[in-house]
C-alpha cells in the first residue's frame, strides 16, 4: 500500500474512475482502513507450533461466526443472490489445503502464525492478479476480505465497521471489501470511492443495490485526499472532484438537486409511454454497454434499447471474446427486454477505443482511420462470429443489427453480404434466427447524412450517431480540450444534416432515432422532437426527463419550434431560443438548465 | 478405486466463480479424494483456493481424479458442472 502524503495547498483535483453507482454527493472525506494491519514478525520454538495451529483454527472458527451472521443479514435484507456472494468467503475458511499449506510453512518456517498465514495468502493473491480473466481478478477482494478478517482475530484486534461510523461522510478507501459494503450505513455513508476494483467487483454490484453512489478505479485517490476534505462523487459518471470551487460546487448542487428531483418524477413516469400532447407516439429508450445495464433501462421506464454497444467484450483481455459468450449476452438482454426492440450495433473499435489483443496500429487520425465497419470488414473472421450470436439471440426476443461508420452504400452491402453468408450457415446448421431482422445504418459520417436519400431505399431504419457526426461535420476533436468550444450541437449545420435524414428516411417510411450525448440534452429535446425525430436512444438517466418534455407538447407546438431553430444563423442563438422555449413550456424541467 | 475422467470445460463461464464454488461444495460431499489437472498443474478439488488457481476456462481440457469408495459417483456429479451451464453464474 501507497504512503499517505501531506498535500499542501487546497487545489481541487478531478479524479476519473469507473462509475459503479449512480447518484451525486457532495461531503466531507473519511478514509477508511488504509493502513493493513502490520503483524509484526518474532520467532517461535518448535514447541510452540501446536498452540500456533490452535491460534489460526480458532481465528477461523471466528472468522466463519462473522461470516455468518453478514450473509444472514445481507440474505434478509438484500435478496439471497446477494447474501450468497459470501459463499465463496465460507469455502475459503472451509479450505483444508489452505490450512495445511500454512502449516507444513509453518513447521518450516517457525514464525508467528500471522506471519505465515500472511505470506500464504499473499502467494495466491499475487497468482490471481495475473489472471487474465477480469472476473478472476476482481475475486482478490473476496480472498483478502476473509485473509483480512481471520489475521484481524488473530491478532485480536477490533472490528472498524463502516455499521458505525459517526457523521455523514464520503468514503474514500483503497478497496472496500463485500462485507465493508454490505454492512454500509446508507444514512451515512453518503458515497464511497476506491482506488481499485472493476464493473463486475461485488463493490460496485453490492453498491448499485444499496443505491449508495459510488465510483471505482480511481487508482491513487487515497494517496491525494485527506479525511475532512471536501469532495464531489458524481457516480453516475465516474468522476470524484477534490476541494471543489464556489462555482463547481455551485454546479453540483444544482446537478444533484435535479437528480433527487427526477428521482421523484421517476416513479410516476416510469408507467407512461412517451407521446406527446397531441398523440404522436414518439419512442425514448436507453443506451446500454453491458447486459446488466438492462436494469437501469428497466428501472427508468426506457422503451427499450436503442443503442447497445458490444466494445466492451473486447476491453480489459489478452483474448478475443468467442461467439457462444456473445450471443449468451445478447440473448439475456433481447429476452429481458422483450416486447421491446433492441438495437445492436456492430463492433465499433478503433477511434478512441483501442485494443491489445488485436493489433491496431497507432494512427495520426484515428478517428478517420481504420476503425468500426472498416475494420469489421476487413477482419471477417472476427465479424462474422459476431453477427452469427447475434442472429442466434434475434430467435430470443426482438433484436435489431445496426452497423456503425457507414460511409458509402457499398460498406452496407458488403457488411450485408457477409450477413447472408452467416444466415446460410445457421440455416445448414439448423439454428433458429429471425430471417428478417431489421438491418439498419448508423448515420454518423457527414457523406452518410448526404446520401440518407439514397440509403433510406435500402436500409430497414436509421439512428443518427450525433457524437460523431458532430465531430466530423464541424471537424472537430472531441477529445481536444483546446477546441471544444467549437464542438456544437446546435449548429445549424448539424440541425440541417438531422433534419435532412428524417425527412429523406420519412420519405421511404423507415423510423429515424438519434442515439448520442444529443438525445439526452434537454435544452434541444423539442426542436429535435419538432424536426420528426421518432426515437430518443439517451443513457438511462436521461429517460425519465426526455419522456417528460416528450409528454408536455404537442408535436405541432414542436414543428414550430423546429422551424423557427432552422431560420438562426449561428449555434448559439440556436440555443438561446431553444432554452427560452423549454422555460416557457416545461418550466420544472428547465429549472435543471440554470 | 482410482478413476479418471479427461473432459472439455463446456460451461460458458469456465471453471471460477459460482461454477468453482460449486464444485467445492460437491466435491466435498464426497469421501473421495478429488484432483484436477489441467496441462502441468494439479490441484485438490476440495480447494476452493486451489480451484481458483488452475483459472480452467471454457474451451479448457481438465482430468478429473477420484480416488476411494464412492470415486463413481463423485465423478458422475462434478463432470456434470463442468459440461452444463448453471443458472445465475454472475454471483458467486
Amino acid at each position: 500500500m501507497k504512503q499517505k502524503k501531506e498535500g499542501s495547498a487546497k487545489k481541487q483535483v478531478q479524479y476519473k474512475g469507473i462509475p459503479a453507482a449512480p447518484g451525486i454527493v457532495i461531503g466531507k472525506v473519511h478514509i477508511f482502513g488504509t493502513e493493513d494491519i502490520m503483524p509484526s514478525e518474532r520467532s517461535i520454538p518448535e514447541s510452540q507450533i501446536p498452540y500456533e495451529v490452535t491460534r489460526l483454527k480458532d481465528a477461523m472458527e471466528q472468522t466463519q461466526k462473522e461470516i455468518l451472521v453478514i450473509e444472514r443479514k445481507i440474505s434478509r435484507e438484500m435478496g439471497v443472490e446477494h447474501g450468497r456472494i459470501f459463499s465463496a468467503h465460507l469455502l475459503v475458511l472451509e479450505d483444508s489445503v489452505l490450512v495445511q499449506e500454512v502449516i507444513a510453512r509453518l513447521k518450516k518456517r517457525k514464525k508467528n502464525i500471522e506471519i505465515i498465514f500472511t505470506e500464504v495468502l499473499d502467494k495466491y493473491i499475487n497468482v490471481l492478479s495475473e489472471a487474465k480473466d477480469e472476473y478472476l481478478r476482481d475475486r482478490i477482494s473476496d480472498i483478502s476480505d476473509v485473509g483480512k478478517r481471520i489475521l484481524r482475530n488473530l491478532l485480536g484486534a477490533e472490528e472498524k465497521s463502516l455499521g458505525e461510523l459517526e457523521e455523514k461522510a464520503v468514503v474514500i478507501a483503497y478497496d472496500l471489501s463485500p462485507s465493508d459494503t454490505a454492512i454500509m450505513h446508507k444514512g451515512r455513508v453518503l458515497g464511497f470511492a476506491t482506488d481499485i476494483g472493476g464493473r463486475t467487483s461485488h463493490t460496485a454490484i453490492m453498491a448499485k443495490s444499496l443505491e449508495i453512489p459510488a465510483v471505482v478505479g480511481l487508482e491513487s485517490i487515497t494517496d491525494q485526499v485527506k479525511n475532512g476534505d471536501q469532495v464531489i462523487l458524481d457516480g453516475t459518471h465516474g468522476v470524484v472532484i477534490v476541494n471543489p470551487t464556489k462555482t463547481l460546487l455551485a454546479k453540483y448542487e444544482k446537478e444533484q438537486k435535479r437528480y433527487l428531483h427526477l428521482e421523484r418524477d421517476l416513479v410516476e413516469i416510469k408507467t407512461l409511454l412517451g407521446e406527446t400532447l397531441d398523440g404522436k407516439r414518439i419512442i425514448v429508450a436507453g443506451n446500454i454497454e453491458l447486459p446488466e445495464d438492462v436494469a437501469s433501462v428497466i428501472s427508468h421506464g426506457a422503451e427499450g434499447i436503442g443503442l447497445y454497444r458490444t466494445e466492451y467484450f473486447y476491453m480489459n483481455r489478452r483474448d478475443l471474446p468467442n461467439e457462444e459468450e456473445q450471443f449468451n449476452a445478447y440473448k439475456s438482454v433481447a429476452m429481458r427486454i422483450k416486447p421491446r426492440c433492441v438495437i445492436v450495433r456492430t463492433l465499433d473499435l478503433g477511434g478512441d477505443k483501442f485494443l491489445s489483443q488485436l493489433d491496431i496500429p497507432r494512427e495520426m487520425n484515428p478517428f478517420l482511420g481504420w476503425r468500426a465497419i472498416r475494420f469489421c470488414l476487413a477482419r471477417p473472421d472476427i465479424f462474422k462470429s459476431q453477427l452469427r450470436a447475434i442472429l442466434k439471440a434475434s430467435a430470443y426476443g426482438n433484436l435489431k443489427l445496426m452497423y456503425p461508420m457507414i460511409s458509402g452504400l457499398d460498406e452496407y452491402w458488403q457488411a450485408n453480404s457477409l450477413l447472408e453468408d452467416v444466415k446460410k450457415e445457421l440455416r445448414k446448421e439448423g439454428q433458429d434466427f429471425n430471417e428478417d431482422i431489421p438491418v439498419g445504418v448508423m448515420i454518423e459520417v457527414p457523406s452518410a447524412a448526404i446520401i440518407s436519400d439514397i440509403l433510406a431505399k435500402e436500409v430497414d431504419f436509421f439512428s443518427i450517431g450525433t457524437n460523431d457526426l458532430i465531430q466530423y461535420a464541424l471537424a472537430v476533436d472531441r477529445v481536444n480540450e483546446k477546441i471544444a468550444y467549437l464542438y456544437e450541437p446546435a449548429h445549424p449545420a448539424v440541425l440541417k444534416l438531422i433534419k435532412m435524414v428524417i425527412d429523406n428516411g420519412h420519405k421511404e417510411n423507415i423510423p429515424v432515432g438519434l442515439c448520442g450525448e444529443m438525445a439526452g440534452d434537454i435544452s434541444l429535446t423539442m426542436v429535435l422532437l419538432g424536426l420528426g425525430l421518432d426515437e430518443f436512444s439517451t443513457s438511462p438517466i436521461a429517460v425519465p426527463e426526455i419522456k417528460k418534455i416528450v409528454r408536455s407538447v404537442s408535436y405541432a407546438d414542436a414543428q414550430e419550434i423546429a422551424n423557427v431553430a432552422l431560420t438562426f444563423k449561428t449555434g448559439r442563438e440556436v440555443q438561446k431560443y431553444a432554452r427560452g422555449k423549454l422555460r416557457e413550456l416545461v418550466p420544472d424541467i428547465a429549472i435543471e438548465l440554470e | 478405486m482410482l478413476i479418471k475422467k479427461e473432459l472439455t470445460v463446456k460451461n460458458k463461464s469456465g471453471l471460477h466463480a459460482r461454477p468453482a464454488a460449486l464444485f467445492v461444495q460437491i466435491a466435498n460431499k464426497f469421501d473421495s479424494d478429488i484432483t484436477i489437472i489441467k496441462e502441468e498443474h494439479e490441484v485438490n478439488g476440495k480447494s476452493i483456493m486451489g480451484i481458483l488457481m488452475l483459472a480452467a476456462e471454457k474451451g479448457a481440457k481438465v482430468t478429473i481424479i477420484a480416488d476411494g469408495d464412492d470415486a463413481e459417483a463423485a465423478l458422475e456429479e462434478l463432470s456434470e458442472i463442468l459440461l452444463h451451464d448453471i443458472e445465475d453464474e454472475k454471483v458467486l
